[in-house]
């Protein structure tokens, strides 16, 4: 094995800078995730002011006009998914998480994964500077449709959407590399014993997301070539001037763009299949039915993507059919969930935070998940289109896993990261304030979108169906919900660090849990694995006949 | 109900669409009710009590599965019966073209929105077209086909009381059609991002009676011919 | 835990794949690169099928160039092969040779590639002329990046193959440059033939 000649590190530059650890690298990816997630937030709170209070100087931005509005809503929505939701769930929980889980020193290419990071950093860097180049940032929306998008004469920059297509394009490369990584790592590193059904559910999602992400991304690569030629050199790929077509765009994008909602839904899946049996102790529901259902998700989600575009001009006879494969890609999600709550059925539920937390992804999800089928109805789409509904509906779909079963995971691995346990109160209060004002913020977008309010205006009293105490009151509440959301991430950081400098020390298997990374100290030492971990068994055998206690590692000799 | 929320519907196809929406609601309502119910049920009812383990159900015959299973094939179910429902719908509005009375083309542009009328000889693209900026009349009760250009970058005609919504491409011509049917003062609304100026992006749709739009159209045929200085033409 | 467990255990992850690791990040890697070139060569296709006028523009391109190309590129990829048959055979400096072999193919190609742009961009033919030369140099372009970063990348090997390190990578740079290969064999007809 390439790790033969992998020696520990030594000094603060090779053990925390340029490390080909994966934990460290995991952390890195971490760290830099969530530092993206407080400028996304900070933009979530510019544009639920600006709403509120148009035209008004906003506290920590000021006077936001209509371009810097735009280019918030772009870079917010970027961020979240792009520099937020693939950092923390892909790259840092499956770094962090597939060597330990699998019985395996590292990943299969340590030096690709470091590659990786200072790519993804590299990336980080070139995005936040596109806010202050001139013209400022990229303003055509996160999809950055061109023509709006492919020419300065449109959107005012020359350089805020080239710096977002070169950002987006370094960062997928970053992610190709993560992405080969963790196939490869899972498929032929598995410790003796380990058959590819005895895989933790968190691993077999993190490589189906892996591979859905790395057979989407290609086109849309391609598109981001095809449109940055456009903006430099002249060319007219998106141009109907030049015989070009706009809608070919939005085909690359969206085949990978719906793809990539499963990316980050699959890992965020993985945690809540992790947690549940642990606090429920009990086999979880259905291990084989929950992989194929995603497997089949997997390959539903790329005939998906043109249930963006029923009335973006494409055959309207397409609609019926991309529909219909729309409401289907349902039922394997519904498999998943509903196997995750037969889980609990006869369990032994404890209540600690890393639950709270995944039960209330799930909680969050069932509506996200039951509004995509308003989208994905054509004839009802006409209507909620581009409207306030669709904000809701992604935001219920994407928040229970890009941070419900993120924070599900600090809590629950922060252990293992970091060899001290956080807090469990502070704990509890983060999910009380997480759950209610995230719903606070959003239930009330459902009814400003059947109202319809469309998405990406500036200023709602422009419109007359708009200039009313309704939708004043909504947009209140909806802005008081964002911003006890940001404070109440305040417990979460307070504890992160806290924790960090005098939290309980955590012993090997603080939650008695069977898989393998719980068999090593905590934190695990460089290469992981003091003696190669010999697998006789899954990972969810809680509460087993065959052992006095309501646990049996994976590792634990029969 | 929740459809008191939604805006004033004017069109002969308004009311489906708010019908769909109702349904689609009650439906999945219905079962987003249900599971959450049965999900705080199952995290309450099998809290951790001393004395009580947990059972050991690893769920791997087809049998136990079925719990999952059967819920799953309902929902299957309930998923075609949405689609089977609303597909002649959206057949009726996007798919069509009934017989029109009168002919409108509606140009987006940065930000604006233009639309050009045929005249009397109902052609378009001759010379007694004229054209009115930010103002569309129609007549109550006739179907009106519209087609839809954009000049430079995406928009798209979105009337919430018409519940007409369709992107604009440019370099596309795109057709449709609507049939108000409350007269009245509406909004038109630009509902796809096209640049700073996007949220200034609106027009006004005048649903009128057939004697109202008459005179309109005299008096904008009569402006427009004047200022284009073809007084002699037909 | 006796050692026959062990070996029997062991023997279970192995009747699951039994690929090398780096040649399963290779065919993974491989299969990103598809999805970009599928869908490019998708696009390319739907269009051109539906302007037929481009033919006028694609007589321009020099077929007699991007014959001899293909020629190079397949004869490039038969001593790849032959490298890595030396490299199982454990004589590294004569695969070192062929490699270099590829390597020199590689060069002789962008030559050849130059040449073409720069004929075609002094006679008019700029990308911005037309679709079907955005086309053209998008897609000819991105291909030739992929031949220099296999270069590139064969250099390294050609380099540690000699002192007979990681032999087995000589079969990796090969399963990539038949890639590359077949790139070209779908674009040659494409741009220039079908005209």
């Amino acid at each position: 094995m390439a790790h033969s000649a992998h020696h520990p590190p030594v000094g603060f530059l090779g053990r925390y800078v340029f490390s080909t650890d994966h934990k460290v690298i995991a952390k890195q990816y971490l760290f830099t995730g969530i530092f993206m997630a407080l400028v996304g937030g900070f933009l979530a709170y510019v544009i639920r002011m600006q709403l509120t209070f148009p035209g008004e100087s906003i506290p920590g931005y000021g006077h936001v006009s209509f371009v810097h509005y735009n280019a918030v809503v772009t870079l917010h929505g970027t961020i979240m998914i792009f520099w937020v939701a693939m950092p923390v769930l892909l790259a840092a929980l499956a770094n962090f998480l597939i060597p330990l889980m699998i019985g395996a020193e590292d990943m299969a290419f340590p030096r690709l994964n470091m590659l990786s990071y200072w790519i993804f950093l590299l990336s980080t860097v070139v995005l936040l500077s596109s806010f202050f180049v001139p013209g400022g940032a990229a303003a055509g929306g996160w999809t950055s449709y061109p023509p709006l998008s492919g020419s300065a004469a449109f959107s005012g920059g020359q350089w805020g959407v080239s710096l977002w297509i070169l950002a987006v394009a370094l960062e997928f490369a970053a992610f190709l590399m993560g992405g080969i990584n963790f196939i490869t790592t899972a498929f032929n590193m598995r410790a003796p014993g380990m058959k590819l059904f005895d895989m933790p559910i968190m691993v077999w999602l993190q490589v189906v997301a892996a591979i859905v992400f790395m057979l989407s991304v290609g086109p849309l690569i391609a598109g981001a070539v095809m449109l940055l030629l456009d903006r430099l050199v002249g060319t007219g790929f998106f141009d109907p001037a030049a015989g070009g077509d706009p809608l070919l765009f939005q085909h690359l994008f969206w085949f990978f763009g719906h793809p990539e909602v499963y990316v980050v839904l699959l890992p965020g899946f993985g945690v809540i299949g992790e947690i549940l049996p642990v606090f429920s102790r009990k086999p979880i529901f259905g291990y084989r039915m929950i992989i194929y259902a995603t497997f089949v998700t997997g390959v539903m989600s790329f005939i998906v993507w043109a249930h963006h575009q029923f009335i973006a001009g494409i055959d309207p006879r397409l609609a019926t059919p991309f529909s219909i494969t729309t409401i289907l890609i349902s039922v394997p999600i519904a498999i998943m969930v509903f196997s995750y709550m037969a889980t609990l059925w006869r369990g032994s539920i404890e209540f600690k935070t890393p639950m709270l937390f995944a039960l209330g992804a799930l909680a969050v999800f069932l509506l996200g998940g039951v509004t995509g089928i308003h989208n994905g109805t054509p004839a009802a789409d006409i209507f909620l289109h581009d409207t306030y509904f669709v904000v809701a509906h992604f935001h219920y779909a994407l928040i229970p896993p890009v941070f419900f079963a993120f924070f599900a995971a600090m809590y629950y691995w922060f252990p293992k990261m970091f060899g001290r346990m956080l807090n469990e109160r502070l704990g509890v209060a983060h999910f009380v304030f997480t759950f209610f004002f995230m719903n606070l913020t959003f239930l009330p977008m459902f009814l400003l979108g059947f109202m319809g309010h469309q998405r990406r205006i500036a200023d709602p009293r422009v419109f007359d169906t708009l200039r009313n105490a309704q939708v004043e009151n909504l947009h209140w509440l909806a802005t008081i919900g964002a911003i006890g959301l940001l404070l109440g991430q305040i417990p979460f950081l307070v504890n992160l660090v806290m924790s960090l400098i005098r939290g309980e020390r955590a012993e090997a298997n603080p939650w008695r849990a069977n898989t393998l990374e719980w068999t090593v100290p905590s934190p695990p030492g460089h290469g992981n694995f003091e003696r190669q971990p010999v697998v006789y068994r899954g990972p969810y055998e809680y509460s087993s006949p065959e052992s006095s206690e309501d646990f049996l590692p994976q590792n634990a000799a029969p | 109900m929740f459809d008191s929320w939604l805006p004033e519907a004017a069109s002969s196809y308004a009311e489906k669409i708010d019908g769909l929406l109702v349904f689609i609601t009650v439906i999945v309502g219905a079962w987003f009710l249900a599971s959450e119910a049965l999900l705080v049920y199952l995290a309450l009812r099998y809290r951790r009590v001393e004395g009580r383990p947990a059972a050991y159900i690893p769920a791997n015959t087809l049998r136990v599965m079925a719990v999952v299973l059967v819920p799953c094939v309902v929902i299957l179910v309930f998923d075609l019966v949405i689609d089977a429902v609303a597909a002649p719908v959206w057949h009726e509005i996007k798919e069509t073209q009934p017989p029109h009375d009168a002919l409108i083309r509606v140009s987006g542009e940065q930000w604006a929105w233009r639309f050009f009328y045929p005249g009397p000889d109902g052609v378009l693209d001759s010379a007694d077209d004229f054209e009115v900026v930010n103002e569309m009349h129609v007549p109550v009760g006739a179907v009106v086909l519209f087609e839809l250009v954009a000049k430079d970058v995406l928009h798209s005609l979105w009337i919430p009381a018409l519940r007409l919504k369709q992107d604009a491409v440019p370099g596309r011509s795109i057709r449709g059609w609507f049939k108000a049917t409350r007269e009245g003062r509406y909004e038109i609304i630009c509902a796809e991002i096209c640049g700073f100026g996007h949220t200034l992006m609106k027009s006004g749709l005048v649903v009128e009676n057939q004697t109202a739009y008459r005179a309109w159209l005299d008096s904008q045929q009569g402006t427009q011919l004047a200022e284009a200085g073809h007084p002699g033409q037909r | 835990m006796d050692d026959s467990t062990v070996a029997k255990l062991e023997g279970a992850n192995l009747e699951d794949l039994g690929i090398p690791t780096g040649r399963l990040a290779m065919w993974w890697f491989l299969a990103s690169e598809i999805s970009i070139f599928g869908g490019l060569v998708c696009i390319f296709v739907l269009l051109r099928w539906r302007h037929p006028e481009w033919a006028s523009e694609a007589v321009h391109t020099i077929n007699a160039a991007g014959a001899l190309n293909t020629v190079v590129l397949l004869t490039s990829s038969l001593s790849a092969v032959l490298a890595h048959q030396a490299a199982e055979d454990g004589r590294y400096r004569k695969a070192a040779r062929l490699l270099g072999a590829t390597f020199g193919g590689g060069v002789i190609f962008l030559c050849v590639k130059a040449y073409e742009y720069s004929h075609e961009i002094h006679a008019g033919f700029v990308p911005a002329r037309s679709m079907f030369w955005s086309f053209y140099y998008l897609m000819t372009g991105l291909h030739a990046l992929h031949v220099i970063g296999g270069m590139v990348a064969m250099f390294v090997i050609m380099l540690s193959v000699r002192k007979g390190l990681n032999p087995q990578r000589v079969e990796y740079v090969g399963i990539y440059w038949h890639f590359v290969d077949i790139v070209w064999i779908f674009l040659f007809p494409l741009l220039y033939l079908a005209s």
